[in-house]
């Protein structure tokens, strides 16, 4: 427990230390309010839960940003060699790997926590449901989280950072694209049912609209927390099988 | 106390250490000698247990790396071939670091940090970023690391690699004081260095070892009385390999 806080902090403070952190933090907040305004109509629409104005457009820039943040995890550790004095500390490979995402999960809670005047600007203009806000911002987080867990696996395979964040966001951008509503019309009309069912179920938009609409089924969570603890065991194997 | 069983590496069909055995006793620097590819990094990362040994073991201060690795790791100060370092870091940010990896705390953290600092002459940069220092520094660094515990049993790999003469003399200085309690395995191809810091000498061509003994003992062995002739008798050159 102590080693996972020790490894969040080093972390910490290279994501602080240089710009990485705080670029894409502030093109986030940019982008994601500039569409809440633009493209989301959020005064025209009066959309107060911001399901369609704001949350909607989080996993678009989700599948770009969230390997941004998470490529140099694994990647740099190995050109830069660090991953051998890793390597021969007294420390669990474990506390490493968790360490290193919570490190980069923090990033984006930070980053998420830092919209909040669009929350304070909706309850000061209209009277939303603050509990659907709450469960949508979970599901925004939490398809962060997802991306993250995706890119740091794809981080452990290769020491190459620019590599890494082109195979993640290729990852990120397929999930995205594959339970998109308009793809997944197209495919019906073919009546390709089983296809249908198994790309809304594998992609994101299914399980996040249900969150962003105030949703909580378990089936949600089980494929958000199944994909992260995969590919952070996935991430395990690989650097264990580096090592052998 | 360094005890190395029969250890053994491949990768595929070829053998990078071939059932190496030997101790390093405490009070003891053993020069690890050997022409590049002989095996000298491969071992050291086994004791270390960066890699996996394909067989053997090897114990330190009585903890199998295999079987106990954590204990045995807390043992060992290790000081990689290239010096890999945290860039983002400062001097004492990074050793800061590895004192919380090494469980120190309150006093005997600041203290650990402090002697370190002392011990390898980096108190001009201790605030300057890693990325911004010179080589000689960096490994100074590096080796800072490595002592920070004070740790029974010092793994070197190649310490005096890319250091100026001056430095060269306060390293070798510096091996043989800690040398008269600790067991240090150090490994270098500066043959100079053995009659100057080590107590005994091991050569190991292809994996293998080929000779053992005191520095003196090295020297009867061979018809000319020099080191020199001696190593390049026993080991293999480079073309030879590649016209054989």
């Amino acid at each position: 427990m102590k080693h996972i806080w020790t490894i969040l902090k080093r972390e910490l403070v290279s994501y602080f230390t240089q710009p990485t952190a705080y670029a894409i933090i502030l093109i986030f907040l940019l982008i994601s309010l500039t569409f809440n305004f633009t493209f989301g109509s959020f005064i025209l629409a009066g959309d107060a839960n911001l399901e369609w104005s704001f949350l909607f457009w989080h996993p678009w820039l989700y599948m770009l940003l969230a390997p941004a943040v998470g490529m140099r995890l694994w990647s740099d550790e190995q050109r830069n060699g660090t991953l051998e004095l890793l390597g021969t500390f007294p420390i669990p490979p474990w506390s490493t790997i968790l360490g290193k995402y919570l490190a980069a999960a923090l990033v984006w809670l930070i980053a998420l926590v830092l919209t909040f005047p669009i929350i304070i600007t909706v309850n000061y203009l209209g009277e939303p449901d603050n509990g659907r806000i709450f469960s949508g911002y979970l599901g925004s987080y939490l398809t962060c989280c997802v991306f993250l867990a995706i890119t740091m696996l794809v981080s452990a395979c290769t020491r190459d950072q620019v590599v890494c964040l082109i195979v993640s966001v290729a990852i990120c951008t397929l999930m995205v694209l594959c339970g998109y509503e308009a793809f997944i019309r197209e495919l019906a009309r073919f009546r390709f049912d089983f296809l249908v069912e198994a790309l809304t179920a594998l992609g994101v938009w299914d399980h996040f609209r249900s969150l962003t609409r105030g949703l909580f089924r378990y089936q949600d969570m089980v494929w958000f927390f199944s994909i992260i603890f995969t590919c952070l065991f996935g991430t395990s194997a690989i650097l264990s099988a580096k090592r052998a | 106390m360094i005890e190395v069983e029969n250890l053994t590496k491949h990768f595929g069909p070829k053998y990078a250490v071939n059932d190496l055995s030997f101790t390093v006793k405490p009070g003891e620097v053993l020069g690890f000698l050997g022409p590049n590819g002989a095996g000298k990094s491969t071992t050291m990362r086994m004791i270390t247990g960066f890699i996996t040994p394909s067989s053997g073991d090897a114990k330190v201060c009585g903890h199998s790396i295999i079987d106990q690795p954590f204990l045995a790791k807390d043992k060992i100060g290790y000081l990689p071939e290239s010096a890999p370092l945290y860039n983002d870091m400062t001097v004492v940010g990074f050793l800061k670091f590895c004192a919380d990896v090494r469980n120190l705390t309150g006093l005997a953290k600041k203290e650990a940090v402090e002697r370190a600092i002392d011990t390898c002459f980096l108190s001009s940069v201790a605030h300057q970023s890693i990325d911004t220092l010179s080589k000689g520094y960096r490994h100074r660094t590096c080796l800072a690391q490595a002592l920070l515990h004070d740790p029974e049993v010092l793994i070197l790999d190649e310490p005096t690699d890319g250091l100026d003469p001056n430095q060269k003399h306060e390293v070798r200085q510096l091996i043989k004081r800690l040398g008269a309690t600790k067991s240090i395995l150090f490994s270098t191809h500066i043959l100079e260095e053995v009659d100057a810091s080590c107590t005994r000498a091991v050569i190991v061509d292809r994996g293998k070892i080929v000779a053992d003994g005191t520095p003196e003992e090295l020297k009867k062995q061979s018809s000319t009385g020099s080191l020199h002739d001696l190593f390049r008798q026993l080991t293999t050159l480079d073309t030879a390999h590649a016209s054989a």
